[in-house]
């Protein structure tokens, strides 16, 4: 009986484990938003978050978007040479920018940014006391900690968002004009053309999510951490591979809501 | 008076409190001692709920800490951790007025860094160090500033958790004094942890010994060193042999 058994339960017991998992996060997201809209509010540490999250993570969104709006007009205009498209290359830039790129790739990097600091930050506050201390300092952690980071990273993200966007799509015009031989004001005007304002307005809703979900997993994987620099280190590592998934997951749900027919 | 009636407290296979037994009377510094891993730690933090307990009543004046309001109920406490558990991104004044800026005691910012470097003042700091970083000071600072953040709302009770730990003999003979002093001062309760003989002759009016998860023996510093209790004798004279176990 064991036998037979025995894969059975060597399968459930992971399966039982990820959904164990899956409901802590969910109650601890629930927790948070519970508490966004009773007082306590810490203003001062929503703005400190807001700087850390928003105003630091600017020149690492930049770069990666003005490489990706290049690199995605050379794609574009490579492939669309096969069957006489070179130039749909403006509004594809656009359109993938503004929809896809920008919103993920924005998401992505923020998450290897933010999402670990976050845990290493409030993991290192858990081994240290620092957490305990502000228990009985009167102070809960998750309104003092979670809360201003959660509701800057969700603000801050889509701002980032807007403008990796832009920036990624003078990628491609720079890539488009001096290395693809386009007119400027024809690219631009194409450019403007062809996308829509539902095309940047749900590019900056996935950013929205994707900012909730990059802070949620930093304070959860921190507020879990294991002990000492080991811990902290898997709780850093769990942040930014948990915030990764769930914001390529969060992508395709979002998709699906927002453009299937 | 703090109450504790067979109190447990188990994590995962390791039982760590089986059974505790214990009353604080109200104004006097109870100190508890034991080896390390024995639970001290735990212990205090069932008392203030960081630990939930799983079984047993802990009571405060009479009422269930577990059913009592949680801010009221911590507005009486102040903490001392073992390792300061300052708040690196806040200045030391910030640390130390901490609750005075927050919650139902709130004052205006610069009433409350007044107080705040009067504190640091008590403990021996000079105002300077209120705008450094904890990240700024030795380890003898820290568990000053720690001690003058327990102190800051001027509570009713005070835990010291291993507060001479890792630092040098002429540091924590100041720590003690200070602890004394305080408690005395402010007729504060106070319950202390630690393994350091010379803190518990320093700062107790009544010493308990935990080990293998319960009470072995409580009395006044009086009779610390002439009770025939195998354990305590054992543990204050630090003998290898008897009846704990020297390897654990």
């Amino acid at each position: 009986m064991t036998a037979l058994t025995a894969p059975l339960a060597a399968l459930g017991r992971p399966v039982l484990a990820a959904l164990a998992a899956i409901g802590r996060v969910a109650f601890f997201a629930a927790t948070v938003i519970g508490h966004i809209f009773r007082p306590p509010f810490y203003p001062r540490e929503f703005l400190q978050a807001l700087m850390q999250i928003g105003w630091f993570s600017l020149p690492v969104v930049g770069l990666t978007a003005v490489f990706t709006g290049g690199a995605l007009a050379l794609q574009i205009y490579s492939g669309g040479a096969r069957f006489n498209a070179e130039a749909v290359v403006p509004s594809i830039v656009a359109i993938g920018m503004v929809r896809e790129l920008g919103p993920v790739l924005g998401g992505l990097m923020v998450a290897a940014r933010v999402a670990s600091s976050i845990a290493a930050e409030i993991g290192t506050m858990k081994v240290t006391e620092q957490i305990d201390a502000l228990v009985t300092l009167s102070t809960n952690p998750i309104k003092y900690l979670a809360v201003p980071r959660v509701l800057a990273a969700t603000l801050a993200v889509p701002v980032l968002v807007a403008v990796g966007d832009a920036i990624g799509i003078a990628g491609g015009w720079l890539v488009g004009v001096n290395r693809l031989g386009f007119n400027s004001t024809t690219y631009l005007q194409n450019t403007v053309d062809f996308l829509e304002t539902w095309d940047v307005v749900s590019g900056l809703w996935k950013g929205a999510a994707f900012g909730f979900i990059v802070a949620l997993m930093g304070c959860y994987h921190g507020m879990n951490s294991g002990r000492g620099a080991q811990g902290v280190g898997a709780a850093t590592k769990s942040a930014v591979v948990g915030a990764s998934v769930l914001i390529l997951a969060a992508n395709y749900i979002l998709t699906e809501l927002f453009f299937s027919a | 008076m703090i109450t504790l009636t067979g109190v447990t407290k188990t994590f995962g296979k390791n039982r760590v409190l089986r059974g505790v037994d214990l009353t604080i009377p109200s104004g006097q510094s109870m100190v508890i001692i034991g080896g390390s891993g024995t639970g001290k730690s735990v212990l205090l933090k069932c008392i203030l709920g960081l630990v939930h307990h799983d079984t047993g009543t802990i009571t405060l004046d009479g009422q269930d800490v577990t059913k009592a309001d949680r801010d009221t109920f911590l507005a009486r406490f102040g903490m001392l951790f073992q390792g300061g558990a300052l708040f690196d991104s806040l200045r030391v004044w910030e640390n130390v007025a901490f609750r005075l800026m927050r919650g139902p005691a709130k004052r205006p910012k610069q009433e409350a860094r007044e107080i705040a470097i009067e504190k640091l003042r008590r403990v021996g700091l000079k105002p300077e160090t209120a705008d450094l970083f904890p990240a700024e000071l030795s380890g003898g600072m820290q568990k000053r500033v720690g001690l003058a953040r327990a102190i800051a709302a001027e509570p009713e009770i005070i835990f010291f958790d291993e507060p001479t730990t890792g630092l040098d003999p002429i540091m924590a003979g100041v720590i003690n004094d200070l602890i004394r002093e305080i408690v005395t001062e402010m007729g504060a309760t106070a319950m202390t942890i630690t393994h350091d003989m010379t803190s518990v002759r320093a700062i107790a009016d009544r010493v308990a010994m935990l080990h293998d998860g319960v009470i072995q023996w409580t009395g006044p510093i009086a009779d610390l060193d002439t009770t025939p209790d195998p354990y305590v004798q054992q543990f204050i004279h630090g003998r290898a042999n008897g009846p704990i176990a020297a390897v654990r």
